[in-house]
């Protein structure tokens, strides 16, 4: 039943040792403080544009992201990307310079929030378009089974995305060619202001899989353990030549489909979910319950972690703009 | 009776004013009202920028939201489209056009063509096209030369809440499909739009302004930025004659090769691109049936042959702006053979 949430077989800590968990907690946790800065920031007006913020969703981008490495793996994210970027170790300052559209930027103030990319680490990049990521990991997948190394393709998309043709093709692909490919639908509810109980036909987005030929499963996205064991099994299936799998992860984002967006549409449940669910609270409440970490070691990622971000927004508000001699470059690469 | 209201408003108009007087208008498209299935408001958003706002407490049967889906509901409006029905479907942004191309150029644009002049497709694709919001290279974009290099559609760009309104209705009313491009950047500004309906026939061309000097052909958004470099090109004597299509397709040839006649001189203005886009179009026009009356080469002020970028000081070098368009007219006016 993938509608069901799959209860995880290791209810503890997943096997990870301290140093792995203080990572995830890092990642995480970077993400967060990022996310919540941007959203003040955006307020005072300083960044242009628009803005999706990934805050509440943590755990599903840790949780899979951190069974990938940076060389071989490659993932595709959506319009509400940030969170993947930094699991898949894109540089934090160089993400926060794009967003305030500085020639430092991650793509050198031409792509900003929506756009951000780091082919290098295997991040084909942040996506305006729903469903814009799905085929292009059937072409990272299949180019790590031309080559043979091993390598495995994430796709990242919404519950709307999960409604694009270019989705369903894509799953169906990736089962026709039996690529190293997976699926995370993050199911947060909302396709925009529209809720996933209306658009997705069926309820599931998971129950999907079985009609391409694959696995399905979903998966608590408030729990960071939960969301590894089903992406880790997920991953190693695609990565030992077993072909895609999907999992959905059902969370909540904390804010709107974009800064500025009222959430008329919602009612309590952002309040109710950082109350009783927040997949950072949990996290810390699990390890130190565990003795796996000290209070005092997660205290301290959030310092290191609250001096990197303002480090990030008082560098990327220092650095330059690009210039009129940037507006034509990069087009092509030969013309 | 005429009143100041905003573009925006002028469309939700023309839509509640056509859907009151034609119940086989419908409304649909991404959000439009907002909220389905959610526990708070429906009619949460209206659109992602509030056009139809209001439009689905009116007209509860007659107003759809859709999944992220543009090739499905596209299609689908152009398939009602055949059975009757005068939909009005949104496509948020021009740039999801290559999500549900095919729907709109292959099937659409050929029916009446391919079907020997059998079909009638009275489909309306709302759109919002244009840069100048900080919302990079995948939602900025002006792709209407694409629609407008296809037989079969028609493309409405209007400049102003006036325009807005009046080729709205037309553009509901009309047998054909048509692509009606909206300025994101247009939607706050404010003019005088009659209370009543109206339609504005396509392939009219307006003339904002008249001027013996130079002929300023320009488009969309466009339209106020060559006004401004006229206002500006007139404290020197200049005398700007500027003419707005407000269709693409069809084209008002007659106005502006009549205007060319006039003044001998002729620059367009677009926020499309420099390659195959309108500018060209309309250079190539002039130069092939009014080129006795040119006493200069056609100027022609558009973007650069760039995606559009996102920070903000290159997307204000991407679009063109007034001091461009002045800069154009005068090396129109001083240039010697």
């Amino acid at each position: 039943m993938p509608d069901t949430l799959r209860t995880p077989r290791d209810p503890a800590t997943g096997g990870l040792d301290a140093a792995a968990l203080l990572d995830a907690y890092r990642t995480m946790r970077t993400i967060r403080v990022f996310e919540e800065r941007l959203h003040d920031e955006f307020a005072t007006g300083d960044i242009p544009g628009f803005v999706h913020l990934y805050a509440g969703e943590e755990a599903s981008a840790a949780g899979v992201c951190g069974w990938l490495d940076d060389e071989r793996d490659v993932i595709a994210s959506t319009h509400r990307g940030h969170g993947h970027c930094i699991a898949k170790h894109v540089d934090v300052k160089a993400m926060m310079a794009e967003i305030y559209g500085r020639a430092t930027g991650s793509c050198h103030g031409k792509g900003g929030s929506m756009h951000i990319a780091d082919l290098s680490r295997g991040m084909l990049g942040a996506n305006g378009i729903v469903g814009g990521g799905p085929p292009l990991v059937c072409g990272a997948a299949l180019a790590s089974k031309v080559r043979g190394d091993g390598g495995v393709a994430v796709a990242f998309f919404g519950d709307g995305g999960a409604n694009q043709g270019t989705t369903l093709e894509s799953l169906n692909l990736a089962t026709v060619w039996h690529l190293p490919a997976v699926f995370i639908a993050e199911n947060n509810g909302y396709a925009e202001a529209t809720a996933a109980e209306w658009s997705v036909g069926g309820g599931s987005v998971a129950a999907r899989a079985a009609a391409f030929g694959m696995p399905g499963t979903t998966v608590d996205g408030f729990d960071f353990f939960a969301v590894r064991e089903a992406a880790g099994e997920a991953i190693e299936r695609a990565r030992t030549g077993g072909g895609p799998s999907l999992v959905e992860v059902r969370l909540t984002r904390y804010y709107g489909h974009f800064e500025g967006d009222q959430q008329t549409y919602r009612t309590t449940e952002v309040q109710r979910a950082r109350a009783e669910l927040d997949c950072l609270l949990r996290f810390r409440t699990r390890v130190t319950a565990s003795g796996d970490l000290t209070a005092a070691q997660l205290d301290a990622v959030d310092e290191e972690v609250a001096a990197l971000i303002e480090e990030a927004v008082t560098e990327a508000k220092a650095a330059p703009l690009p210039t009129a001699a940037d507006l034509d470059t990069d087009v092509y690469v030969t013309y | 009776m005429s009143r100041n209201i905003t573009y925006r408003e002028a469309i939700n108009e023309a839509l509640v004013q056509e859907m009151e007087r034609d119940p086989s208008v419908v409304v649909l498209g991404e959000d439009n009202a907002g909220g389905a299935g959610a526990p708070g408001e429906s009619d949460a958003w209206g659109g992602v920028l509030g056009v139809t706002k209001g439009l689905q407490p009116r007209f509860p049967d007659r107003v759809l939201d859709t999944p992220i889906s543009e090739s499905a509901f596209i299609g689908a409006a152009i398939g009602a489209a055949t059975r009757g029905l005068r939909p009005v479907a949104e496509l948020m942004f021009i740039d999801f056009m290559g999500v549900c191309l095919d729907q709109i150029f292959n099937q659409a644009a050929k029916f009446r063509y391919m079907f020997g002049g059998r079909a009638v497709t009275p489909v309306v694709i709302r759109t919002m096209y244009g840069a100048g919001l900080r919302a990079a290279a995948q939602h900025s974009q002006s792709l209407y030369p694409v629609f407008t290099s296809v037989p079969g559609l028609k493309v409405a760009l209007p400049s102003s809440p006036y325009e807005a309104k009046g080729l709205l209705v037309q553009a509901i009313r009309d047998d054909d499909p048509v692509i009606f491009c909206e300025h994101k950047a247009l939607y706050d500004t404010v003019g005088e739009v009659p209370a009543e309906s109206y339609a504005i026939p396509f392939g009219e061309a307006q003339i904002v302004r008249e001027g013996g000097d130079v002929t300023i052909v320009a488009l969309g958004r466009m339209v106020s930025v060559a006004v401004e470099a006229a206002d500006e090109l007139a404290a020197s004597g200049v005398r700007c004659e500027i003419v707005d299509p407000r269709t693409t397709s069809p084209l008002d040839e007659d106005t502006i090769l009549e205007s060319v006649e006039h003044t001998g001189r002729l620059v367009v203005v677009d926020e499309a691109g420099p390659r195959c886009g309108t500018a060209a179009d309309i250079a190539a026009l002039v130069a092939g049936k009014a080129f006795g009356a040119l006493r200069a080469p056609v100027g022609t002020v558009t973007p650069p042959h760039t995606p559009v970028p996102f920070s903000p000081p290159l997307e204000d070098l991407y679009v063109p702006d007034a001091t461009r368009v002045a800069a154009a007219v005068k090396s129109v006016l001083d240039w010697k053979a």
